[in-house]
């Protein structure tokens, strides 16, 4: 299969290194611990391991059997088939971080592409080469934030509007840190003046996203000038599909913009691998963590590129590192590069834009329903909270009879919220699709 | 010319893609937050697959060729995960839908935590870390937690062997712990004295790589682990290099606390040119109610006789430390790590970790005449050689890697660890066969004996590749890390 050794060779092998057998090798692991019978299943040829694995892939219902209005942070976009085409070549696949830059051009010259797809689409000046997701990345602007004051400024506001996986992972990874994080007991229906009023002197960082969790979209001019008025520097975690149509964070003034790139051409894949967007103002770059790529020249005179500014990273700075991240998401950051410039300029702009006039004409439809109301009461994009009659729960039980995955029940996150429902509208949504949502909540709500 | 960038290709007014018009009335849209300019590169499908292509053929990689980067684990990705974990049933599921929807792949997420707790000898496993630096972090993250759990908030102290990987102190400085650096002897061990120092009440753990980045299993392990415990500490295992013991030695058996494994080595998931991985750790007993949420669980047991399958569902741990990530993990390389195993079953899994033992060992017996290899014993499934010689002061271990790429190889991990000057650090992978190992021999040979001779062979190095040797300095000094704004649409 995957070992090419024969017997013949193997003996061989033994005979240089001047063993006996295989077990001589592994003399220094403890006799007593040696060699463990494992509990684990038989091996399988590659036919049986297929059925094996089409079975549990059976067992599932995925976003391509059910009718999908679920996004909650991650989304179901339609994927051009030239996208996977190109992560299949096993010259990205299988190749590893390009330390030896003479021999990793390919991937070098892509991160690059891949930086400067990032800038355009954010408005910043640089882009890092991945972090994990969009979670790891909000939380590695905080790093950031904090680097830049040397630890003197210790307070973050968290706008309660940021994604609650976002926010939990912020808490796990400051933990015990002197950082006071604070701002998720605001009110989540007040718009972004709500954060203002807690900016003050010692604040390091204010996070903000856009649209927001409940896809409400918001000019954040204001809060950036309040925040720098007093110093600080404000993050913007983003949905990058939405930037087709939207201002750029740029435009308001950000100092760091995150986000989930999962939208960019990724598939849903239960959850990851995805992408950490990660970018910001070229005078915050040696406190970036992160891969960077940089253009140069080589010996013979060709424009060429290379990992820059590693003073910074792990592997040359140890314990004073900006952060520990040395693997990235490198082949998922390739996949977005590859969408971004086959949607182009036309094509972002044209999706980002149904998307959004999709989900308007769900709204519309469904708040016509008695027992529904929409409570976004600033614009959205391509999310939107509806009360429901109903608990959404039992909702989404019905719906799913019909072979509709509803929305995502935010009285798991928010108990303010309980019977409410962020329902997400993409261009993977046909008009029928929507009216059969509408059709059958309708029975909902004169049951 | 090589392949240009992006922006050099663009040509105004050309479209790639187009997706249906609007089925549905147009909505108003606030002019007030719409982006006048999208300045994105204006290209037609065969531009992109043809500029990615030949993007991709400037790339060394492991379907091309021979690729031993220490500590990396550079195997062959078998072609079949990469189909399991793109069949529709898992690349199309959302990870929020219900989990009636979603029981084939929490199937596969509890059998793969159940394998991977057997292999590591642990009571517990997550699957949520994204990478191996990420699977450090929720370890110490666990320790931590243990000791505030007990009251031992004094215990703030990590050790970190000088052999180690940079994310290991990287790690403990991010989790708000101090760093203490531990020696290593001259056997490549820990040092049991420099441990011993450290051993006191303010002792929360020591990061230990075994084998560690010399690729020598500790001889004292059991040693070194007791006098941890004993001080009261407990014991992180980088299992970057896990791919030496599947089926030869389980760490929870030696007495670890808390392990990652990295997937993207150890079980062949693809490197995808600098990620993503997938860095799942294992617990010891008392510390699986610290793991991150959720973690996969049956919430009902099912019923053989009836074939009735258990209910899976997802569970917080009733003291976790919280989430590490989006959502529950980097569940696609779940699925290509199930495949691996599946395929090789657990004969198989002993067998990877013998061979690749075995064509490390060959190698060190192939080349130790020729290069200086500092700590020389039988070592795991990689060695560190020294890339100098006395008698050629000018030759650094670069310029032998530099030359390798002229024999059509990737080089060594270069400079790391540390503790080993001008270091090569060589692992071939039990997926290599005897015939490959005898070319880079032969080649590592011929260099060795060129660095003496013709040493302006090396300096000059590479001469094959797409690029010769870049101006780093260039790089970092004059800061080009982009296009120019507006660069696609000129
Ligand atoms: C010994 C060791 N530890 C930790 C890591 C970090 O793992 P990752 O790159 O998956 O974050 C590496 C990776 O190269 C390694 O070699």
């Amino acid at each position: 299969m995957y070992l090419p050794h024969t017997d013949a060779e193997r003996k061989a092998m033994l005979a240089t290194i001047g063993a006996e057998r295989l077990e001589d090798l592994f003399q220094d692991v403890p006799a007593k611990y040696r060699f463990p019978e494992l509990n684990l299943p038989q091996a399988l040829t590659e036919m049986e391991a297929m059925g094996e694995l089409q079975d549990l892939a059976w067992a599932n219902e995925s976003t391509h059997d059910l009718i999908c209005f679920l996004g909650a942070g991650a989304y179901n976009h339609y994927i051009p088939a030239a996208v996977d085409a190109i992560l299949r070549r096993g010259e990205f696949l299988t190749a590893y971080t390009p330390y030896q830059p003479e021999i990793s051009q390919g991937t070098l010259r892509a991160i690059f592409d891949y930086q400067s797809l990032i800038t355009s689409l954010t408005g910043m000046d640089v882009s890092n080469a991945s972090h994990y997701d969009g979670a790891t990345a909000a939380a590695e602007a905080i790093s950031l934030a904090y680097a830049n004051f040397r630890g003197k400024r210790t307070k973050v506001i968290l706008s309660p509007n940021l994604h609650p996986h976002y926010r939990q992972t912020i808490h796990t990874y400051n933990h015990g840190s002197p950082l006071e994080i604070t701002g998720e007991q605001l009110d989540i229906s007040a718009g972004p003046e709500a954060l203002i009023p807690m900016i003050d002197e010692n604040t390091a960082l204010v996070i903000v996203q856009y649209p927001d969790f409940f896809g409400r979209i918001y000019d954040y001019t204001a809060l950036v000038e309040a925040a720098h008025a007093m110093g600080a520097l404000v993050s913007i975690a983003v949905n990058p599909l939405a930037l087709g149509m939207l201002k750029t964070p740029g435009e308001f003034g950000a100092d760091i913009v995150t986000g989930e790139g999962q939208p960019l051409g990724i598939p849903l894949s239960f959850g990851g691998p995805y992408l950490g967007i990660f970018a910001t103002r070229l005078e915050y770059v040696r406190k970036m963590a992160g891969r960077l790529v940089g253009e140069t020249v080589d010996n013979r005179g060709q424009r060429a590129y290379v990992l820059t500014l590693t003073a910074r990273e792990q592997h040359i700075r140890r314990e004073k590192a900006t952060s520990n991240i040395c693997t990235n998401q490198g082949l998922i950051a390739l996949a977005s590069a590859v969408y971004l410039s086959l949607l182009g300029k036309y094509g972002l702009r044209q999706v980002s834009e149904i998307c959004y006039h999709k989900a308007h004409y769900a709204a519309q439809q469904i708040t016509k329903l008695k027992g529904f109301e929409l409570w976004n009461q600033a614009p959205f994009y391509h999310e939107f909270v509806v009360r429901c009659p109903e608990t959404v729960k039992d909702i989404n039980a019905y719906l799913l009879e019909y072979g509709i995955l509803g929305g995502y029940d935010l009285g798991q996150a928010y108990p303010q919220l309980e019977n409410h429902m962020l329902l997400t509208v993409t261009e993977m949504n046909s008009r029928e699709e929507i009216d059969l949502l509408v059709e059958t909540l309708a029975e909902v709500s004169n049951a | 010319m090589l392949e240009p960038l992006l922006c050099d290709l663009s040509v105004p007014g050309r479209v790639g893609f187009r997706f249906p018009e609007p089925d549905v009335p147009l909505a108003e849209i606030p002019e007030n937050l719409v982006r006048q300019n999208l300045p994105l590169p204006e290209l037609y499908e065969v531009d992109v697959v043809r500029h990615f292509t030949r993007l991709s053929q400037l790339n060394h990689s492991i379907d091309t060729g021979f690729y031993p980067l220490g500590s990396c684990t550079m195997k062959y990705n078998p072609k079949l995960n990469e189909e399991t974990a793109r069949l529709p049933g898992f690349a199309h599921l959302h990870p929020m839908q219900p989990i009636e929807t979603v029981q084939g792949s929490l199937a596969l997420m509890y059998e793969l935590q159940e394998w991977l707790k057997e292999i590591g000898g642990f009571a517990g496993v997550t699957l949520q870390p994204a990478a191996g630096a990420q699977g450090e972090l929720t370890g110490i993250l666990l320790i931590r937690a243990y000791f505030e759990a007990r009251g031992e908030t004094q215990r703030v102290k990590i050790l970190v062997p000088d052999s180690a990987h940079g994310t290991n102190p990287a790690t403990s400085a991010m989790s708000g712990m101090h760093v203490i650096e531990l020696k290593s002897d001259d056997r490549g061990n820990v040092d049991l004295q420099a441990l011993k120092a450290e051993c006191d009440e303010t002792l929360a753990g020591l990061m230990l790589t075994n084998p560690n980045t010399l690729g020598l299993f500790d001889e004292n392990v059991e040693e070194v682990i007791r006098m941890v415990h004993e001080a009261g500490g407990l014991v992180y295992g980088d299992g970057a290099n896990m791919n030496a013991l599947l089926g030869i030695v389980r760490p929870g058996d030696l007495g670890f606390d808390v392990l990652h494994y990295n997937l993207h080595k150890t079980f062949s998931t693809p490197h995808g040119g600098g990620g993503p991985g997938s860095g799942p750790v294992g617990v010891a007993a008392h510390l699986v109610d610290f793991l991150p949420a959720p973690v996969v669980t049956i919430l009902e047991a099912g019923d053989e006789g009836m074939e009735l399958p258990p209910l899976y569902g997802l569970e917080s741990p009733p003291k976790s430390i919280g989430r590490v990530k989006s959502f529950h993990g980097h569940f696609g390389m779940m699925v290509r790590a199930y495949t691996y195993m599946r395929v090789y079953g657990k004969e198989g899994l002993r067998k990877v970790s013998e061979y690749a033992v075995l064509n490390a060992n060959y190698l060190l017996a192939r080349l130790r005449a020729h290069y200086h290899v500092p700590y020389d014993r039988v070592c795991m499934h990689e060695f560190v050689a020294e890339g100098r010689w006395p008698d050629a002061p000018d030759i650094h271990a670069l310029d032998i890697s530099k030359r390798l790429m002229d024999y059509g190889f990737h080089p060594p991990t270069n400079y790391f660890p540390l503790i080993v000057h001008e270091s090569l650090m060589i692992e071939p992978t039990e997926t290599e066969s005897k015939q490959v190992l005898d070319e880079f021999a032969e080649a590592m040979i011929k260099i060795a004996s060129e660095a003496h001779s013709e040493p302006e062979l090396l300096k000059n190095a590479p001469q094959i590749t797409p690029v010769g040797r870049l101006d780093e300095v260039k790089a970092a000094k004059e800061l080009v890390l982009c296009c120019a704004v507006g660069a696609y649409n000129r």
